[in-house]
């Protein structure tokens, strides 16, 4: 680690002024990520602006719309515990708690959850190559050890996985992220918000450089009565997920009203596809139907060897949650699969 | 007032308070004023040459003192042996720094040495190395066709090499009625202590070092430094009476102490070496290894044949084994065995003893061919070794000094509710999920090592032990204190035991589940001596009751030493001091095990170990819900710190059936998961209900204690029952460690 210059600011404004101009700079929020990525030299900063204390917008409340604010300076392990979110966003608290552990939550924001980068064993070796590290340097996880990599949306450049719980809930939860950049304010819908690798795995997003989250926003819809999320990983707790799903319906007279399905640990973003949610409208809530959505979403899977099981998981995985979702209570803490039929 | 023995109490660790509180110090935890830090700089090829260390890019950076490598560092003795430690394996050691060549990825090639640890690894970050990188080999599986025996050397007593075969394997197998055999794939695995390997050298002046060390030999990194740098080893002082676990990583010098100790001496001032996790995948590692087993029985069951065969990997330098393939005869009296265990030499550094160094990875085997046998033949697993029992080891024809396994089995399958099992594989579900039992048997040597203790009655009339043994986090200060304790009829408290010291007396490496019998032997003796010398002067004293007495006729309680005759007469321990003088009473005794007495026996400790799986068919989800081990190991000293020893050893085995290894990348030579987040080891959530049970085994032959070390036993028995549990929930043998679930979907 190099000698850095720690700044700790009060106000939105005041961090992104330091930031201007400044390209050296980066924004250290609960540090659970950006620390560790500068001891592996994968990341170093001139500065570090420390945005963890920020005031502004440090709340967890109602929008006048019917939806909730998440503010991005507030902890994983606060949003997760926050009555409105544990009542009217169920999915949202389950996905973050089946994350990391419950000292890392505690320093966790929401802003970096979203920012959090792969955990691609090669990415963190700064001797191997890596296009994310070194765009054009090559991609070792294609023919190498790549069993918690991408199957689906992958380019020949790179096949990373983002590896949130909270955000496949944000995304089947369809927020909206808040931002503060050069232009002013933004509010960028999730499924816009990260990219695919394509021929530039090196951008995990779309964030601009020097923008800062302030904020997450949620619509009305939270799926208080039919949810699940399934996180499938090599231990029970404390290890990112092979494959997630948080799934969230409503019923009308016992078919399906709306129903959202977002995958994790399968892409370079949280996957939603939109027919396959379509497709379920109208259906009964069966495990043919979600055999049927499922089929759809993983329409395009690739394999690339040591994670090739991942796509029939994946499908077991969405028909399994969705007959989860119809009972919640069958939910067990670290999104363990249920325990009934 | 009489008191209580202690031998046999759960009494909590002495040390307890310190260890939770942070009051004890770690190797890495020493402040030594003016103190400098090392940072390792490891290769990034697998094989080749170092043809330049650009030291001078990183020289001006602030902070930095030197960089030490093979282009300037101090001169090295070019005989092989000066490196040798207690540990080393049959080979030429490596010798850190001696040239230009890389012959593993990771080996340490260098040094910053700077004012701050941080500025030291910022540096090292910044170090550039040119390389001439060669080819390398270091998959076992693609090598197989270089597998030869291994070579012989020092380090053989302890691991003896396969026995003959015996009898006609070949005829045997090929006419059994019922057969079994099976491939079986184990990965490499690191030990990962939490605490990292740290050397704290402290430059006492004039070529003199005081070093605090991570190690499971004070008296191994004493010989080790003193040899390489051409030091008097009395100029050579190690300390380390807090080992943040070891599990065999300490049982060599690790390369930080060399690192630490060559800065000191070219610097002349201290320095500390702290490894960081991902150094801790650099060194000695559990070897992968591929066994074929070939098992046959009569329709009866009995077991007419056994045939296995294991290879495994080793270092192009060194030629580390393990007794892979010896237990099946030990357990199993079949007469007709093949049994083979060869070497791959790869560009890896050497492997390591790790917990149940090869017992685990054998009887993985042994014991899931035994299952799949028992269910070929149609007979219930449980019933099936009881049909194969034996209480000789006939794999050299010698009884057992004790065995008291078939009540391991007795009181572990009622425990366990073996009964309530249903035969057939896939027969028994609960809610969504398949249920399967399953169980193995443990077996491990019960060895003893030559050691040297000492017992003092010190001026107050209290006792003191000392050993320079170490306590890797096993209890062995609680326990040393607990049989001295009882060797003089005194409350615990009255006696201290002091360790983890070169300057004591001489005492093995801390490993093998030998330390509590070893040290614990040389104790008693030392006592012994201690009260012999007592009562001579005990006699002396005007009036004494116990003028004529001998050892025998006099008990040693609470202070007292006392006619047996007539128990009210005595002379206490403080007057014998003060009849001395007022000055202590010391006494050193070197305690050798018997090997007349030994040679007639084999020796073992024994264990059943019983689990119930589920396993979750649709998402191949497995969870260990209940696992009950019983371990028969001669006299358990104390009950909690051993049974702390077998949970960690189950929990182990949960780990190694189903989470641990490291992953290798062979196109590069490396390791791709060196560090804690992605090597899974168990968390809470992975450990559901674990129960020990210790059966009664009176053992006259071990040792004076009776003891047999339950260190490794727990590792041994239930990775198998883990397997064999999977199999009868799912039908699926599988024989590749971890079973991950996309085997079971
Ligand atoms: C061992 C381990 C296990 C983990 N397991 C899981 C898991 O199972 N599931 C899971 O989802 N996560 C897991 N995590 C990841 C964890 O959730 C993230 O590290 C965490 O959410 C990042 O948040 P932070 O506030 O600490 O971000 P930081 O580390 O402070 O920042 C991360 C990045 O975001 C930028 N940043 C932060 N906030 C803002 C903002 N408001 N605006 C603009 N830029 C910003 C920083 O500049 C930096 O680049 C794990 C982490 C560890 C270390
Ligand atoms: S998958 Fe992406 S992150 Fe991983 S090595 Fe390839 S380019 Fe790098």
């Amino acid at each position: 680690m190099n000698n850095f210059s720690y700044v700790k600011v009060g106000s939105v404004s005041e961090a992104r002024a330091l930031r201007e101009g400044n390209d050296h700079a980066r924004y250290l929020a609960g540090g659970t990520n950006l620390i560790d990525l500068m001891k592996y030299k994968l990341e170093s900063a001139g500065t570090l602006i420390d945005i963890h204390h920020i005031d502004e917008n440090r709340t967890i409340s109602s929008t006048e719309q019917g939806g909730l604010w998440l503010g991005a300076f507030v902890s994983n392990a606060d949003t997760a515990y926050h009555p409105l979110v544990e009542q009217r966003y169920p999915l949202l608290s389950r996905a973050i708690l089946a994350g990391a552990s419950p000292q890392i939550r505690n320093m966790a924001t929401n802003g970096g959850n979203l920012l959090q980068r792969t955990r691609c064993y090669y990415f963190y070796d700064a001797s191997s190559p890596c296009n994310k590290r070194e765009p054009g340097s090559g991609c070792p996880a294609i023919q190498g050890y790549n069993r918690n990599m991408a199957i689906l949306g992958t380019s020949r450049h790179c096949i990373a996985v983002f590896p949130s719980d909270m955000c496949v809930a944000l995304a089947a939860l369809d927020a909206t992220v808040v931002t503060q950049g050069p232009y002013g304010e933004r509010r960028i819908p999730f499924h816009d918000f990260h990219r695919l690798p394509g021929e530039t795995p090196e951008i995990d997003n779309n964030l601009q450089i020097g923008e800062i989250i302030v904020g997450i926003e949620l619509p009305p819809e939270g799926f208080p009565e039919y949810h699940s999320y399934l996180k499938l990983r090599d231990r029970n707790s404390f290890a990112f997920a092979l494959v997630s799903v948080a799934t969230g319906l409503t019923l009308d007279n016992g078919v399906i009203a709306v129903a959202r399905i977002a995958l994790g640990g399968v892409a370079h973003k949280p996957w939603r596809i939109a027919e396959a949610e379509q497709f379920l409208v109208g259906k009964e809530p069966t495990r043919e139907a979600f055999a049927g959505a499922a089929d759809i979403i993983l329409a395009g899977a690739v394999g690339y060897g040591f994670n090739t099981f991942k796509i029939e998981l994946a499908k077991r995985a969405i028909i399994r949650n969705g007959m989860m979702a119809l009972n919640p209570a069958s939910q067990r803490p670290g999104a363990q699969p249920s325990l009934e039929p | 007032m009489a008191i209580h023995p202690s031998v046999g109490k759960p009494i909590s660790r002495l040390e307890a308070k310190e260890k939770v509180t942070g009051a004890a110090r770690y190797a890495g935890d020493y402040p030594v004023d003016g103190m400098l830090y090392g940072y390792i700089v490891n290769a990034t090829i697998t094989k080749g040459k170092i043809l330049h260390i650009h030291a001078d890019d990183v020289l001006n950076l602030p902070g930095v003192v030197t960089v030490i490598s093979h282009e300037n560092r101090l001169s090295l003795p070019w005989l092989d042996l000066k490196y040798a430690d207690m540990d080393a394996p049959p080979g030429k050691v490596f010798k850190p720094l001696y040239d230009n060549e890389v012959k593993f990825n990771g080996q340490p090639i260098a040094m910053i040495v700077a004012e701050t640890f941080e500025m030291a690894r910022y540096a090292a970050f910044h170090l550039r190395v040119d390389y001439q990188a060669e080819e390398f080999r270091t998959n076992l599986g693609e090598n197989m066709e270089s597998a030869r025996p291994p070579k012989v050397g020092l380090a053989t007593s302890l691991k003896p090499p396969p026995p003959k075969d015996r009898g006609d394997f070949v005829t045997a197998f090929e006419h059994a009625a019922i057969k079994a055999s099976g491939t079986f794939h184990h990965g490499t695995e690191h030990h990962n202590p939490i605490e990292l390997f740290a050397s704290t050298v402290v430059y006492e002046g004039d070529n003199t070092l005081t070093i605090y060390d991570k190690t499971q030999g004070t008296v191994n990194s004493q010989l080790y430094v003193a040899n390489i740098f051409g030091l008097h080893y009395k100029d050579v002082r190690v300390i380390s009476p807090y080992v943040g676990g070891a599990f065999g990583s300490g049982l060599r010098p690790q390369y930080q102490l060399f690192f630490a100790a060559m800065a000191a001496l070219m610097l002349k001032r201290s320095v500390r070496v702290t490894l960081d996790r991902s150094q801790m995948f650099t060194f000695g590692h559990r070897p992968p290894t591929i066994q074929n087993t070939m098992f046959g029985s009569t329709t009866d069951g009995l077991i007419i044949a056994l045939g296995h065969e294991a290879v495994a990997e080793t270092s192009q330098f060194e030629d580390y084994t393990e007794v892979v393939v010896n237990w099946s005869n030990m357990l199993y009296p079949a007469q007709n065995v093949h049994t083979d265990y060869k070497l791959v030499p790869l560009d890896v550094y050497s492997p390591l003893d790790m917990r149940a160094p090869g017992g685990s990875t054998g009887m993985h085997a042994i014991e899931s061919t035994i299952d799949e046998l028992a269910y070929n033949a149609g007979i219930d697993p449980l019933e099936f070794r009881y049909i194969n029992y034996a209480n000789t080891d006939v794999s050299v024809g010698r009884p057992y000094s004790s065995k008291e396994l078939k009540e391991c089995f007795a009181q572990g399958a009622e425990r366990f509710g073996w009964h309530k099992r249903s035969p057939a594989p896939r027969s028994m579900r609960r809610g969504n999920r398949l249920v399967g039992y399953g169980m193995a048997t443990g077996i491990w040597e019960a060895m003893t090592a030559p050691a040297r203790a000492k017992a003092i009655l010190d001026k107050d009339g209290r006792l003191v032990v000392s050993s320079a043994i170490t306590d890797i986090g096993t209890g062995t200060l609680t326990v040393m204190t607990q049989i001295a304790a009882d060797e003089f009829g005194l409350p615990i408290d009255e006696v201290s035991f002091h360790y983890g010291d070169s300057k004591m007396p001489l005492a093995p490496i801390q490993g093998a589940s030998w330390t509590v019998s070893t040290i614990g032997s040389a104790i008693k003796l030392a006592c012994k001596a201690l009260k012999e010398k007592i009562l001579k002067k005990a006699r002396t004293i005007e009036g004494s009751p116990l003028s004529h007495a001998t050892l025998d006729d006099v008990a040693f309680v609470n202070g007292q030493i006392t006619l047996i005759a007539n128990p009210s007469t005595g002379v206490s321990l403080k007057d014998v001091i003060q009849k001395n003088q007022g000055r202590s009473i010391a006494a050193t005794k070197l305690s050798v095990p018997n090997p007349l007495k030994l040679k007639k026996y084999s020796r073992a400790v024994h264990s059943a170990a019983f689990v119930e799986v589920e396993v979750d068919e649709e998402l191949g989800v497995v969870n260990v819900t209940r696992a009950v081990t019983a371990v028969a190991a001669g006299t358990i000293i104390n009950p909690k710190t051993a049974r702390s020893q077998i949970l960690g050893g189950m929990i182990w085995s949960i780990s190694k059936a189903l989470r641990e290894e490291t992953i290798p990348d062979h196109r590069y030579g490396k390791y791709v998961n060196p560090n804690l987040a992605e090597y899974h080891i168990p968390v809470h959530a992975d450990i559901h209900d674990l129960d020990v049970i210790f059966v009664d085994e009176k053992d006259d032959i071990v040792n004076p204690l009776g003891t047999k070390g339950v260190g490794e036993i727990g590792l041994v028995g239930m990775p198998p029952a883990i397997a064999n549990a999977i199999f009868h929930a799912t039908g699926k043998r599988i024989n590749s460690f971890p079973i991950h679930f996309e085997s079971l979907m």
